[in-house]
């Protein structure tokens, strides 16, 4: 019993420090917020489209695995990211939606004129507020749409092949077979 | 030199830079505390050791005017902020709630402390109760006076 007693600080030592390895780990980014949406139902928006564009309702999404993805033209991210996305859906095989976040229509168009437009649907959301219900706080964002409509994973900042591979093509597929 | 003192004076009077903007402000003054009040307690998501109240972010300002549209709608001030922490969660409170996933965070200094001030109880009760040693005996003073005197 006394021997234990002396192991105590010993013990606590090891927590501290097995914690701060955990914390300290340069794959860990500690300024990432985890989403308050996971498994909740996806808020509802219905966004005009660009010019001559059906724009986009989540009320369309109905029944169908679907992937959204915040972006903007002024977002150099994005401009990174975009390589990435124009595969994407043929990839994936579900629909790619995107919602262009505080941009103005006709930069967007400008932006997707230059570099190819990957979006099965587009929606403007000039404002943000659709952004806001969803939790966005920097643009890109891409969000996994299950079939009940629910948000099941939000990626922040630009997709990676990595994770695309990784984590994205497996729960889709997971999403699209429940 | 007097103007340079003046200026210097008048920098100095000027509060520290605000970054809500005329345009977001409440006309009634009540409502316009109110929301200032909750802001100072809501983490800005972009710059994430600033308030909202304190951050120039566009994304601080769409949520300030957020904040004070449903303050003007009637929302008491517990409906505003879950308004808010249902889009970004707890994160988004600088003072985190009491609930079992923060009790080590709220609880644990004190616990700490409990554990050290009961350490330390023992340790100083235990030296006290131990018994303080024996007075030398006749025969050991005789004994360290002839030591002390050989060595001299």
């Amino acid at each position: 019993m006394r021997r234990l007693l002396f192991l105590l600080p010993v013990a606590m030592f090891v927590a501290v420090a097995v914690y701060f390895l955990l914390a300290l780990n340069p794959n860990r980014d500690p300024t990432l917020v985890p989403s308050a949406l996971i498994d909740k139902p996806a808020p509802v928006f219905d966004l005009g489209g660009l010019d001559g564009g059906k724009g986009l309702a989540l009320a369309g999404f109905k029944g169908q695995v679907a992937i959204v993805n915040f972006f903007a033209s002024w977002c150099e991210p994005c401009r990174d990211e975009h390589p990435l996305l124009m595969g994407l859906e043929k990839k994936i095989g579900v629909p790619l939606y995107g919602i262009a976040y505080k941009d103005k229509p006709a930069d967007t168009e400008h932006f997707l004129k230059e570099l190819g437009d990957p979006y099965d649907a587009i929606g403007v959301d000039e404002s943000g507020r659709t952004a806001i219900d969803f939790g966005v706080y920097g643009v890109p964002e891409t969000y996994v749409i299950d079939k009940q409509g629910r948000i099941r994973k939000r990626f922040v900042g630009p997709l990676s092949e990595s994770a695309i591979a990784g984590e994205l093509l497996p729960l889709v597929q997971q999403l699209q077979h429940s | 030199m007097r103007y340079v003192f003046a200026l210097l004076l008048l920098i100095l009077l000027v509060p520290a830079a605000l970054a809500v903007e005329p345009s977001e402000r409440l006309s009634d003054p009540a409502l316009e505390a109110r929301a200032r009040a909750l802001s100072e307690q809501l983490r800005c998501l972009v710059c994430q050791n600033e308030t909202i109240d304190e951050s120039s972010a566009p994304l601080a300002h769409d949520l300030r005017v957020l904040l004070r549209q449903r303050i003007a709608a009637g929302d008491t001030d517990a409906q505003a902020v879950k308004f808010l922490t249902d889009r970004y969660g707890d994160f988004v409170l600088l003072k985190p709630p009491v609930e079992p996933a923060t009790y080590v965070l709220w609880f644990g200094p004190i616990a700490v402390l409990l554990l050290a001030a009961g350490g330390a109880l023992i340790y100083l009760r235990r030296r006290k109760a131990a018994t303080p040693a024996a007075p030398l005996s006749e025969a050991e003073r005789r004994r360290i006076e002839r030591l002390i005197e050989e060595d001299g």
